[in-house]
Formats: structure tokens, C-alpha cells, sequence
């Protein structure tokens, strides 16, 4: 029984660090619609001060609890700086563009916190005062933990007061609600934007200080925060505080006793579990319907156009493409053949982002699922390279026809975390059925026929199935399927109206798009050789989200200038220099301040200004 | 024009504020931390000259990934490359050269690098490489393209034994070799109830794996009461601590390591989780894992790891001096992992007198070099060195974690008979 109560408390104790990181971006979210990506930077870099605040004053409590409040309001003065600096100027772009933006940030952060505060984990001072534990029925518990599980509330309370008594509050909930009446009531925006990214990232900081006693301070903090943190946004419902509470309380229950039942299994608890409430719960625990769903791009004002010449075009590109290998070195070819295969992946995503207005967090789950079908087939039943290839877009378009069916009954960023939810729950089979699937080592020797053996060989038929699959997917846009599509993303209502099955469209779509990502996953496989669960992972989900909005998502040719971008780019510094994120995140941010819309956006908004200037 | 495009106003005005943004990052973490870390100074050239071409080895390890243990590792062989070039270079005639890239810690993007550095940069051998599939990965790329590759962290035992191929080698002791030289400290202790606690990945499994059936053999009496196996680096240490105290057991097994460890130390000693318990712990004497947990490191855990400032043989006095005044920083163990990795690379060109692939992997077989920490053989039967590690005791001394008690285990005693061995790899 004591022992029962004491793992309930350590669940406490989680869950309060959890609450105070989520309801930043949880206001966040609400208030300006921005899918903060950096969030989690802001917790690492809160911790990192923190620890060298701490260092410095931390001997006395008031010492303690001064540097932690100084790591806090330090960390939203960034948030405050990013917002001007960047997010400002990125509120008129297409919807979750300001995701790029941050992601660019992401990978900033990494390197200069690597650089000020050094490669080696900084195990920080313990608070002082509360560096002991006390018995709760002859079981010790740390003082610190009991401090935290007051915290927790505690800071709830203070959230409270300050959206229900205060007038910054109030008008920070109107925005919430209706951004454009409060705006059109006298609110600046602005004003309020900035101070919500003061509040939101001030609590990303004290969640990263207050972690200083717990545990070392790290560079991998960020990452692993700010996807459960995402999480525990969606399960208590976006934008509600109460409910980033409850959830924050039951997920931190669900580790405590989790690993009681199932030791194993604790990689993929809380996807499973979030899953769980989504499918049952259409907006969280606590979250409210909205009567448009946020991530839809509604601005989108220029209709998708074919284009005169597209064809001739495509082919001449084609063309070109199918002569490289004539004058490239072996390294040129591969890395085009990766270009290739990540354009069909980005093209792939963008058919449900661009086309559906379906956001998918958790893409890779299909480019994965496609490399592991191949490489199951080549490895357990010995298969040749073309039966392994088909049966690529098999299995994950079984796959997505699945996930699909529950996925497309959501909508925004719900939307968006269940396709994560599935894609991590693909990700630890991957990585934990042995048996099967090679686990974390993952499935060797998957090397290509030898007909295809060859680099140029190989690149040629890369080159004919995407480029046959791309071409698919471009008829697919430009057919009544497509259209339907798009009528359904612009105004489910009235699609629904005229007689269009919304959801059996977009379910059709996710299963085109998975089965499209699935095929370049199988090339993907062969290419390398061989595959492992980070095909699965988030990163590479993030990678085809990247390249798809740098490309700009009004354009059907725009992710397929993203991957090219985006890969080169990475590759090339990559090879360049150790600090290579630093120059990545730099060159993102620079794209997204200069092309707001995407790298073809501007340059078909370039070339439409020129025509019209000229007639 | 009236009609207003949000792209048209000028790149400075867009920059100005993004350029702010950094500047004010940049400074905040610098007022935030004076002690940075410096860059060593780049050491003159040595005045030798070569009359042969030079040989080239193409180096990838997760640099940025983790750089916590991949800096260190780069320092160990930039020194061994600066040792090697300054005594004439390899095969008594020419340079060595390293083109290092980093993974980005994921197994596609080292096999692009290494397929870069093979066909633009024209190396002849491979080496590097941290995590065990990363390793894997460029392993399986170098048996293809038939490239020399040596393998200097990955630990699984795979890369040697089940997926092993003629053109890789692997110098670090394996998770095998690592439990099998703790079991024999482990069976010594009267704890007949064990618990584990390990990473959820191939590393932590095979290691609880291997640690459960080579203590059975020689402890029939002992039981395995509970195990976790938390999300590496996600460790919910409370929870965990508490888990494992609630199935009272004498001893426990750890493999869990970097931050996951500090807090599972921090959170076991507030919970008096390691009261009356022996632990044993795998890696847990390497200066990586002990030194960032400074005077809070565990006392009396049976661990391995690398003594650095113990260890009095005059080969590896010379390199901790040699390191030391280079680098301004006291060695860890990655240090000495690199430093050996590059030693071997250039005794096994200088041994094929040439820098071709087959050469090379022949000269690899079998070959032994000296090393600071002894003898250490490339197994000709599975590609296995004998590296050993140090086993010992932790304690605390001058406020900071280290080793007493300890003993120098010799891979050579730790690995099966050769044909034992061979029969776990593939046929080739």
C-alpha cells in the first residue's frame, strides 16, 4: 500500500514538471496558432541557465529559487526576441509555416548551446534545504519531489488568475477565441503576441530550471521534452490549461505505474495512450470543438493551376536528370538518387497538406513501413529486388489504410499528433520485435538486383518510379479526386453539401499518400542497403515537413524544390563542417524571412508580378 | 504599384531582425557561461617529409550527435595521427590523412559519408563509429564496396560475431566481453536476488541477456527478481528507483549510463535505493559517466571503466602526458579508444606495405600492436580485439568519482575460442 502511494507521488512529481512545460506551449497554441517546434529549445537552454545560475548563487535558498527564477524570465525575454525577430513576420504566411521558422530555431539553439556551455552532461547543485527525503509510511520520498507536486497546482493557480482577473488575461482569452474580432476591437496583436511568447517560454524555462537538482542538464533535453509535451497538449485539448493539467497528471501516473506492469513497453505507453483518447475524444480531455479547424490553410487564396508547358517541362527536366549519370562520379549519383526518392516522399506529404489540408505529423511511419516491407521481403523469404519493391507501397498503404480510418476523423493539429501517434507505435514495433524486424540493429544486405547493382542503374530506375509515381500524383491533383480533395480542405461544409464524401476522400488520400511514401521508402532501402527503425522516427517525419514548407505548399512543384534544397543543403554542410545544425537552422530562417511563402511560392509570385507588370 | 507583396521589401530589413535574434542568443549564452569551451591550439607542422603519396582513412563518428563521448574519442586520434606523421608516416614513406565527417547519429546518413569519402575523397580504410547500428551500417557498406573498416565504439556483439564480414574489425570490448568480466566479480558477492535495470535497446538487452546466463552457469543459485527497462535517455528515475526497491533484492545490475545514470544515482541515493546493496554496473568507471557526476558519483559499485590517472605503466604515462599538454584536458575513455584505433589503423598499412583493400585486411587479421594499456590483438578467427577494460571499485577521493581496487582484464581471457567464435559469423 505505501509502496502504492509512494510510485503515485513520483508520478506527481513528473507530472508537474510536464504541466509547467506543456502549458506554455499550450498558451502558446491557443493564442497565436503557432506550433511552437523551439518550445523544447527553450526548456534545454532554461535548464543549461539555470545550472549556471545555480552554480553561481544556488548555495543559499534564496539563491536557489532567485537563479531559477532568472533562468525562467531569461528564457522568455528569448521567446519575446524570437517572436519579434522572426514569428512576427511570418503571421500572414500560409498557416504552420511559422513551423519551419521554429524548426530553424531548433536546430540554432542546439549548436550555440553546445558551443556556450560545452559538449559534457552538467549534473547541476541539489536545492538547498531540500536535499533530503523524508519517510511517507517507512518509504523515503525526496523533499524536492514534494515540492514540485506543490508547484504544479500552484502555478495553475497563478495561470488562473492571470487570464480570469487581470486584463492582459482577459484579452489574451479573446484572442484565443476569435483573433481577428479581438484584433478588430483595438487588441494589438502584436503587443499580445509578444507577451504570450514572454509567458509561454518563461514556463518552458522554469520546467528546464527546476529540472537542475532532478537531473543533468543535457543537450538531447529538447527533443525529448517537447514531443511529450505536444502530447499532453492534444490529450487535455489545445489551449486549455485545466486540461494540459489533467493530462499532465494522468500521463505522469501512467509511467509511474506503467513500468510496474509493463517494463517493457514503456517506449510507446503514452503514444498508445494518446491514441486511445483521441480515437474516443475528438478534442482532448477538455478541448473545445472549433468552428474552423486551425491548421486548415483557409488563406490559401490562389487555386492550384496546371500551368502552361508543365509537361514540356517535366520532361526536359526529366530529360536532363536521365543524362547525369553520363558526367557525374559515383557520390553525384547517389546523392541525386536520394534527392529523387525524398522529392516523392515530400510529394507525398504534400498531397495530404497541400491538396487535403491534413497536416501529418508522423509521415515517415509510411516511408518506414515501406523500407521494412522490402527488406522483410528480401530477408525472410528471400525475394527478388522487384517483388521486395512492390511489395513497398503494400504494405504501407495497408498500413495507412488503417491508421487512416481513425486519422481523418480528426482534424488539425489532432489530426496532426494522431498520424504521430501511429507513426511511433510503427516506430517501436520496428524497434523492439526482435524476431522480426532486427530491432534498434535493424535488417542488413538489402542491396539491389544485379542488373540494378550499378549507381547509374540504380539511379535510372529510381528516377523512372518516381518520376512515373510523381506523375500520379500530379494527375491525381488535377483529377475530380483532386478536386475533391481541395473543395473538402477549403470548406468541408459546403463540400459535404454538394455531395462529397469529405472523410472517404481524405481517407483515399492518406492511403495514396502512404502508399506513394512507402514505394520511396523501398528505394530508400535498397539505396542504402540497409534499414533501421530511424526510418520510422520523428526526425525523419520533421525532414519531410521541412522540405514540403520550403518548398512552400501552394505549388504542387514546391516540395519537390524542397527536397532538392533541403537535402543538398544538409548533405553538402554536412560534409562542410562540425556545425553544421548552427548553419542549416541559419539558412532556414533566412528562407523563411525571405520567401514567406516557400521557395516556389516566390518565384511563381515573381514571375505572376513580371507578367502582370508587363501587361 | 499599389498592390503590396510581402516579399518585395528590401533583404535587409528582413534580416535586420533575424540577425538581432541571434545576436542576442549568442550573447546571452556567452554572459551565460564565461569558461567556454576553447578550441586547442593547432600544433605547427612537424617538419617531415614524405616521399610517398599518402594514405587516406576516412573517419565518421557521431560528432554532433554525442559529442559528449565522440570529442574526447576525436582528440585520442588526432594525437595518434600527429605521433604517427611525426615519425615518418606509414610504411616508413608516407603520410596518413584523415578525412572525418560527422553521422548526424543516423545509419543513412553515415552510409552516404561513407560513400563520399570512398568515391570523392579516395580513401583506402574506414574507421569510427559509436553506436552499434551506425556501426553496423557502415560495416555491412564496407564488406560491399570491399573497404577496410575499423570499428572503434560500437559495442554490439553482432558487428563481430552474427553479421561479422572479412573487411571489419572492431577494437573496443564488447558487450559480451564487458559482462562477462563483471560476472566474475558479480559471483563472488553472496547476493542471490538480482535485479536489472537497462536501456531499452540491443546494448542494455544483450548485456542483461548475456549477464543473466554467464551468472547462472557459475551461480546456480541465484534468481533474477525484477528487471526495467526504461527509454534510453528518457528514464523516469522515481518511478524506476522505487520499482526496484519494491522487490527487496540483494544486488543490482545497471547498465543504464550518461544522464539517465546521474539521475538514477541522484534519485537511488534520496530513495535509499543502494543501502545494503551491492551494484554492479557496466561502464560506469569511464570518466564519461563518473566525472559530471563529480563528488555525487556512487560509492563501492563494481564497475568498468579507465583509471586514467592510476594507470603507471610508462606507455601509458607517456600518453596521459602526451594528451594532457595537448589538449589542456585530462583523457577519457574515448580518448584512448581513438588514440589505439588510429595506432592500429597505421600498423595495419605499414604491416601490408600498401594501401590497397585486401592488403590491408590481411595485414588486420592477427595483427598486434602495442598499445598504452598493453598488447592488443585484432583476432584473426572473428575480427575481435583483445582490448580489455579496467575492473574495480568506485569510490570517492578529492571530491570527484574514481576507481580503487582495480585490475587490468585482458579481452584475450573474455572472448570464446577462436573456433567457437568463427562459428558464430556468417560464412564468407
Amino acid at each position: 500500500m505505501s509502496f502504492l502511494l509512494v510510485q503515485a507521488l513520483s508520478g506527481l512529481a513528473t507530472a508537474a514538471t510536464l504541466f509547467l512545460v506543456s502549458s506554455g506551449l499550450t498558451i502558446v497554441f491557443g493564442v497565436t496558432r503557432i506550433v511552437n517546434f523551439a518550445h523544447g529549445s527553450f526548456y534545454m537552454v532554461g535548464a543549461y541557465a539555470g545550472w549556471s545560475l545555480i552554480e553561481r548563487f544556488g548555495g543559499t535558498p534564496a539563491g536557489f529559487w532567485g537563479s531559477v527564477t532568472a533562468a525562467a524570465l531569461a528564457m522568455g525575454v528569448l521567446g519575446a526576441a524570437m517572436e519579434i525577430g522572426l514569428l512576427r513576420r511570418l503571421y500572414r504566411s500560409p498557416e504552420l509555416f511559422q513551423l519551419l521558422g521554429t524548426f530553424g530555431v531548433v536546430l540554432v539553439v542546439q549548436d550555440l548551446t553546445a558551443w556556450a556551455w560545452g559538449p559534457e552532461d552538467l549534473l547541476g547543485r541539489r536545492a538547498p534545504g531540500l536535499k533530503g527525503s523524508i519517510d511517507i509510511l517507512d518509504q523515503p520520498f525526496p523533499l524536492y519531489d514534494l515540492v514540485l507536486i506543490g508547484l504544479g497546482p500552484l502555478v495553475l493557480g497563478l495561470l488562473w488568475l492571470l487570464f480570469n482577473r487581470t486584463r492582459w488575461g482577459t484579452l489574451v482569452r479573446a484572442a484565443t477565441q476569435d483573433r481577428e474580432m479581438a484584433s478588430a476591437l483595438g487588441v494589438d496583436p502584436a503587443r499580445l503576441f509578444t507577451g504570450v511568447l514572454f509567458l509561454g517560454c518563461a514556463l518552458a524555462g522554469l520546467g528546464g530550471a527546476l529540472q537542475v537538482p532532478r537531473e543533468a542538464v543535457t543537450l538531447q533535453m529538447d527533443m525529448a521534452i517537447v514531443v511529450e509535451a505536444f502530447v499532453v497538449v492534444v490529450v487535455g485539448g489545445m489551449g486549455s490549461l485545466a486540461g494540459a493539467f489533467l493530462a499532465s497528471l494522468l500521463i505522469g501516473q501512467l509511467q509511474a505505474f506503467g513500468i510496474l506492469v509493463f517494463p517493457q513497453i514503456t517506449l510507446v505507453l503514452v503514444f498508445l495512450f494518446m491514441a486511445v483518447v483521441l480515437v474516443l475524444r475528438p478534442h482532448g480531455l477538455l478541448g473545445r470543438a472549433e468552428e474552423v479547424p486551425p491548421t486548415a490553410p483557409a488563406t490559401v487564396t490562389v487555386p492550384l493551376s496546371t500551368g502552361g508547358h508543365t509537361g514540356s517541362w517535366a520532361l526536359a527536366l526529366l530529360a536532363l536528370l536521365a543524362a547525369v549519370p553520363l558526367v557525374a562520379g559515383d557520390y553525384a549519383l547517389i546523392l541525386l538518387t536520394e534527392v529523387v526518392i525524398l522529392a516523392l516522399f515530400a510529394a507525398s506529404l504534400h498531397l495530404l497538406i497541400g491538396l487535403g489540408g491534413l497536416v501529418s505529423f508522423g509521415h515517415a511511419a509510411w516511408f518506414g513501413l515501406g523500407a521494412y516491407g522490402s527488406a522483410l521481403l528480401v530477408k525472410h523469404m528471400g525475394a527478388p529486388m522487384p517483388l521486395a519493391l512492390a511489395g513497398a507501397p503494400v504494405l504501407a498503404g495497408l498500413g495507412a489504410l488503417v491508421a487512416g480510418w481513425f486519422c481523418v476523423r480528426r482534424s488539425g493539429l489532432y489530426f496532426a499528433m494522431l498520424t504521430l501517434a501511429f507513426a511511433q507505435i510503427a516506430w517501436s514495433i520496428a524497434f523492439q520485435w526482435y524476431a522480426v524486424t532486427g530491432g534498434d540493429n535493424g535488417i542488413l544486405g538489402v542491396w539491389p538486383s544485379s542488373w540494378a547493382a550499378g549507381k547509374a542503374a540504380y539511379y535510372w530506375l529510381t528516377l523512372a518510379l518516381c518520376g512515373g509515381t510523381l506523375w500520379l500524383l500530379r494527375r491525381a491533383a488535377f483529377a475530380p479526386f483532386g478536386y475533391a480533395l481541395r473543395a473538402g480542405r477549403d470548406s468541408g461544409l459546403r463540400a459535404e453539401s454538394v455531395g462529397i464524401d469529405v472523410r472517404r476522400f481524405q481517407w483515399m488520400a492518406f492511403v495514396l499518400a502512404g502508399s506513394a511514401a512507402g514505394l520511396a521508402g523501398g528505394l530508400y532501402a535498397f539505396a542504402k542497403g540497409s534499414v533501421f527503425p530511424t526510418l520510422l522516427a520523428v526526425p525523419q517525419s520533421v525532414d519531410a515537413l521541412v522540405m514540403v514548407l520550403m518548398g512552400g505548399i501552394q505549388t504542387v512543384a514546391g516540395p519537390l524544390a524542397g527536397a532538392v534544397v533541403f537535402h543538398l543543403l544538409k548533405s553538402e554542410v554536412m560534409s562542410l563542417t562540425d556545425w553544421w545544425r548552427l548553419v542549416l537552422g541559419l539558412i532556414i530562417v533566412a528562407l523563411v524571412l525571405v520567401f514567406p511563402r516557400g521557395i516556389v511560392g516566390f518565384l511563381s509570385g515573381l514571375r505572376s508580378s513580371f507578367v502582370r507588370r508587363r501587361a | 504599384m499599389k498592390h503590396r507583396h510581402p516579399t518585395a521589401s528590401p533583404l535587409a530589413k528582413v534580416l535586420r531582425p533575424a540577425a538581432l535574434f541571434a545576436a542576442v542568443s549568442v550573447s546571452f549564452c556567452i554572459a551565460a557561461n564565461p569558461a567556454m569551451a576553447q578550441s586547442a591550439p593547432q600544433p605547427a607542422k612537424p617538419p617531415v617529409t614524405f616521399s610517398g603519396a599518402p594514405v587516406r582513412v576516412g573517419e565518421i563518428n557521431s560528432y554532433t550527435g554525442l559529442p559528449a563521448f565522440t570529442i574526447p574519442y576525436r582528440q585520442g586520434w588526432q594525437l595518434a595521427l600527429e605521433e604517427i606523421n611525426a615519425q615518418g608516416g606509414v610504411i616508413g614513406c608516407c603520410e596518413l590523412q584523415v578525412v572525418s565527417r560527422d553521422d548526424a547519429g543516423k545509419p543513412d546518413d553515415a552510409v552516404r559519408v561513407a560513400q563520399e569519402l570512398v568515391t570523392n575523397e579516395a580513401v583506402d580504410v574506414l574507421a569510427g563509429t559509436y553506436f552499434s547500428h551506425i556501426g553496423l551500417a557502415v560495416a555491412d557498406f564496407a564488406a560491399r564496396n570491399k573497404v577496410p573498416f575499423v570499428a572503434a565504439e560500437p559495442l554490439t556483439d553482432a558487428i563481430t560475431w552474427s553479421k561479422g564480414n572479412r573487411y571489419t574489425f572492431r577494437l573496443r570490448p564488447s558487450t559480451y566481453m564487458q559482462a562477462a568480466m563483471l560476472v566474475e566479480e558479480a559471483a563472488k558477492l553472496p547476493a542471490k536476488r538480482w535485479a536489472t535495470v537497462a536501456p531499452n535497446y540491443e546494448y542494455g538487452q544483450s548485456a542483461v541477456a548475456w549477464f543473466k546466463q554467464l551468472l547462472k552457469e557459475k551461480r546456480p543459485d541465484v534468481e533474477f527478481v525484477a528487471e526495467q527497462w526504461p527509454v534510453q535517455g528518457k528514464l523516469e528515475a522515481g518511478p524506476t528507483v522505487q520499482a526496484l526497491a519494491a522487490a527487496k533484492p540483494d544486488a543490482i545490475f545497471n547498465v543504464t549510463f550518461g544522464a539517465d545514470l546521474a539521475k538514477f544515482v541522484r534519485e537511488g541515493e534520496g530513495r535509499g535505493l543502494f543501502r545494503n546493496r551491492k551494484i554492479v554496473s557496466l561502464l560506469t568507471g569511464e570518466p564519461e559517466y563518473l566525472e559530471p557526476m563529480k563528488d555525487e558519483a556512487p560509492e563501492g559499485w563494481i564497475v568498468t571503466g579507465y583509471p586514467w590517472e592510476q594507470i603507471d605503466t610508462p606507455a601509458h604515462k607517456a600518453f596521459v602526458a602526451a594528451y594532457t599538454a595537448r589538449f589542456k584536458e585530462s583523457p577519457k575513455a574515448g580518448s584512448i579508444v581513438g588514440y589505439i584505433t588510429m595506432k592500429a589503423v597505421a600498423a595495419a598499412i605499414t604491416k601490408a606495405k600498401s594501401a590497397n583493400a585486401e592488403p590491408i585486411v590481411d595485414a588486420l587479421a592477427g595483427l598486434t600492436i602495442d598499445s598504452p594499456v598493453g598488447p592488443v590483438t585484432f583476432r584473426a578467427s572473428d575480427h575481435q580485439a583483445t582490448m580489455g577494460a579496467y575492473v574495480g571499485t568506485t569510490t570517492l577521493k578529492d571530491g570527484r568519482g574514481t576507481m580503487k581496487d582495480w585490475h587490468y582484464a585482458d579481452g584475450a581471457n573474455y572472448l570464446p575460442p577462436d573456433d567457437a567464435a568463427r562459428k558464430m559469423r556468417p560464412a564468407e
